[in-house]
């Protein structure tokens, strides 16, 4: 039983990860068009906020707590300083994106490696994640079942947020008609910035749950980018829901793979499985139906 | 492109001569009252965590020698590169610093690959490189000091250590490339040889932390001990896996080949009990490892510990002086032929160079981790291991084999 139960349980909680860094980039990439390789770095910003949290804040049961509101913000912050002193002046362009903020990305891992020294950093885990539960002979990880509804958490945040909230409104409008919301009175600079400081700060939480792996280290982002734009492409652009499923999906089927093979050969099948599907249906899982204006 | 780079530098310094191995041997300068050595590690990269350790522990030992009269009267003068964690980039950079620089000798290298990129230039260049850490054998080049450990300094002992505990059943961790997996091809046939059950064998890529679905297998296997090959920050996700499902020292402990003082206290989990085996630890006691962490703390800070490839870094420089001493020369061929045979009484104990295969002889230890992430000696080779790269003197072994 537990040869079943295990990369379910596993992949789930990986694949909550990448939901998380997902939803971030299923914003910015998916409704802006901005491919921003930084990403990963804003995981490790909040991975070290984590960090530096526990060591302000020594009880660690309250303390990762703490980090998660203040990973979102810090990480927020830095998606909006970038927004604001680089991205802004690239919209429409993605190739110049791409390289600009992989040029960041490496910049924030360097800095990340002078202030906090290359070695990585421990975060304690705080005592009412450390255990596990016996689910059919697989010792289920507490730490895994926190990072599940966390995911879940911010994917219902972010959904209520778009749906029920002006801003939201705001943000669905530019998404699907930018010149149009414009002329509507949107300010669409605003709901840019709004949607950047969003996406980022969601990464900054995926940070923190990325911290309860493996502590922290500056190329700690470098890990789950690519997977995680996979995860945004094979789930098609412009909506959440293709997101959240590809996420587990590919989370689910790597721990699979890598029960069966191993972990190099599952990140192997996994980007070929994804590679084929896309040629089947480029557009991804769902898509966003518009006016064949755009 | 890399040959037409060696080919500039060559006519750059070896001025008009076109002979083989001649013309880079002719580009160091020992008319001078210095002379230059090159030091090549990473300090940026995912490596510069380890490598920057061994670049301190270098400067250190290049401050003494200099401070106490130099080599040969000449004092050293460094020339220090950045390898950047990138075996390319080793290979270009040792090019640089024996045909560019014409430095006497390189130290440095971390990662198997980046030596195995660095060998076929510094064999062509007919230079020195000494290579300060624990590797996988097989290998021996008359260009190359290996000052770390081979596997029969190091695998082979933990395997006896295991033996020697009653353990019968064996799980291998590893990271996924050439350093894991030739050890544990080693471990595999002295199993049989010693009666050990291999129940289990696992690898994860380097940049890859989540150990979750592989630990679930050791929770299943049982395992009396697990054999850790693991390297890099990967080690601190196997750890907080193997504890968060409820592993611990009392029912499987580990035994790593690459978790040091450094790395004990970075793991985010209490890992009190679990082993280690080196050559070198912190606890080591004679008055020269005294001495070396004494200077070490002074000059870089009180919480810094020393660990076995910043020891091996610090004596390979002594070796160095030791072996050019010894030959009254700084060329290479002079140095090769007085090779066997040079001593250093180094913070581990007294290492001895063999002649034939470059390697030094090295007692081997098995440490356990207490409470303060410093190791207890519990068990000890109690004489230096002769080292056999090749393992030629182990009858059991088929490098062909499975």
């Amino acid at each position: 039983m537990d040869a079943f139960t295990t990369p379910l349980l596993a992949g789930a909680a990986t694949g909550a990860l990448l939901l998380i860094a997902a939803l971030g980039l299923a914003l910015t990439f998916g409704q802006m068009g901005v491919i921003n390789m930084a990403h990963g770095e804003f995981l490790m910003a909040g991975a070290y906020t984590a960090y530096l949290t526990q060591q302000v804040v020594t009880n660690t049961d309250i303390s990762i707590l703490l980090a998660l509101p203040v990973a979102f913000v810090v990480a927020g912050c830095l998606g909006l300083l970038l927004e604001v002193a680089i991205i802004q002046w690239m919209y429409r362009r993605p190739l110049d994106t791409l390289l600009v903020t992989v040029g960041v990305s490496l910049l924030l891992q360097q800095l990340a490696k002078d202030v906090f020294g290359a070695q990585g950093d421990p975060v304690h885990t705080p005592g009412w994640l450390d255990g596990n539960i016996d689910v059919f002979g697989y010792h289920w990880p507490y730490r895994q079942m926190f990072t599940i509804v966390l995911a879940l958490a911010a994917l219902g945040a972010l959904g209520a947020l778009l749906r029920y909230t002006a801003y939201g409104r705001r943000i669905r409008a530019t998404v699907q008609n930018r010149d149009l919301a414009e002329t509507m009175g949107v300010s669409t600079r605003t709901v840019d910035r709004v949607t950047f400081f969003v996406g980022s700060g969601l990464a900054g939480i995926g940070g923190v749950a990325v911290s309860l792996i493996s502590g922290t280290n500056p190329n700690l982002g470098t890990s789950y980018i690519i997977s995680a734009f996979l995860v945004v492409v094979a789930g098609g652009l412009g909506q959440l829901r293709g997101t959240v499923i590809a996420a587990f999906a590919v989370g689910i089927v790597t721990a699979y793979l890598t029960d069966w093979y191993s972990s190099s050969m599952a990140q192997v099948v996994t980007f070929g499985l994804v590679v084929v599907f896309l040629q089947l249906r480029p557009q991804g899982l769902f898509t966003v139906r518009t006016r064949g204006l755009a | 492109m890399l040959v037409l780079t060696a080919a500039l530098s060559l006519s750059a310094c070896g001025g008009s001569k076109s002979g083989e191995s001649s013309s880079a041997e002719s580009c160091v300068d020992t008319s001078g009252d210095t002379i230059k050595l090159g030091f090549l590690n990473s300090t940026s990269g995912a490596m510069a965590i380890s490598e920057q350790t061994v670049r301190d522990s270098l400067v250190m030992a290049l401050e003494e020698i200099n401070a106490d009269g130099g080599i040969l009267g000449k004092k050293i003068e460094p020339v220090v590169e950045d390898g950047a964690s990138d075996p390319a980039v080793f290979a270009e950079k040792i090019e640089k610093l024996l045909t560019g620089d014409c430095v006497a000798a390189v130290f440095g290298g971390w990662t198997s690959a980046s030596r195995k990129a660095m060998l076929p230039v510094v064999e062509a260049d007919n230079g020195l490189l000494f290579y300060p850490v624990q590797y996988e054998g097989l290998e021996a080049s008359k260009n190359i000091y290996y000052t770390g450990a081979t596997t029969n300094q190091q695998i082979i002992p933990a395997m006896d250590f295991l033996k020697s505990e009653g353990v019968k059943t064996l799980f291998l961790a590893g990271s996924d490339y050439v350093f894991p997996r030739t050890a544990n091809k080693i471990i595999k046939q002295y199993a049989k040889e010693l009666g050990i059950e291999i129940v289990g064998e696992e690898y994860v890529p380097l940049d890859d932390d989540d150990w979750t679905t592989q630990v679930a297998k050791i929770v299943d296997a049982k395992p009396d001990f697990v054999f850790n090959t693991i390297n890099g920050s990967s080690n601190v996700g196997f750890i907080k896996a193997y504890y968060e499902q409820g592993l611990s020292p009392e029912t499987s402990p580990i035994i790593s080949v690459s978790i040091a003082e450094e790395e004990a206290p970075a793991m985010g989990k209490d890992v009190t009990g679990q082993y280690a085996a080196w050559n070198y630890f912190q606890s080591v006691e004679s008055p020269t490892n005294e001495a070396f962490i004494k200077a070490f703390k002074a000059k870089y800070g009180e919480d810094r510990p020393t660990s076995d490839p910043m020891e091996a870094a610090y004596t390979s420089l002594y070796l160095y002086k030791a072996l050019v001493e010894k030959a009254d020369s700084f060329a290479v061929d002079d140095i090769n032929a007085a090779a066997d045979g040079v001593t250093f009484d180094a913070p581990e104990g007294t290492v001895t160079i063999d002649g034939d295969n470059h390697h030094i002889a090295k007692t081997g230890l098995i440490g356990r981790i207490n409470s303060d992430n410093q190791f207890d000696v519990v068990w000890s080779s109690d004489e230096p291991i002769e080292p056999d790269p090749f393992l030629e003197g182990y009858p059991w072994w088929d490098a062909s084999g499975e």
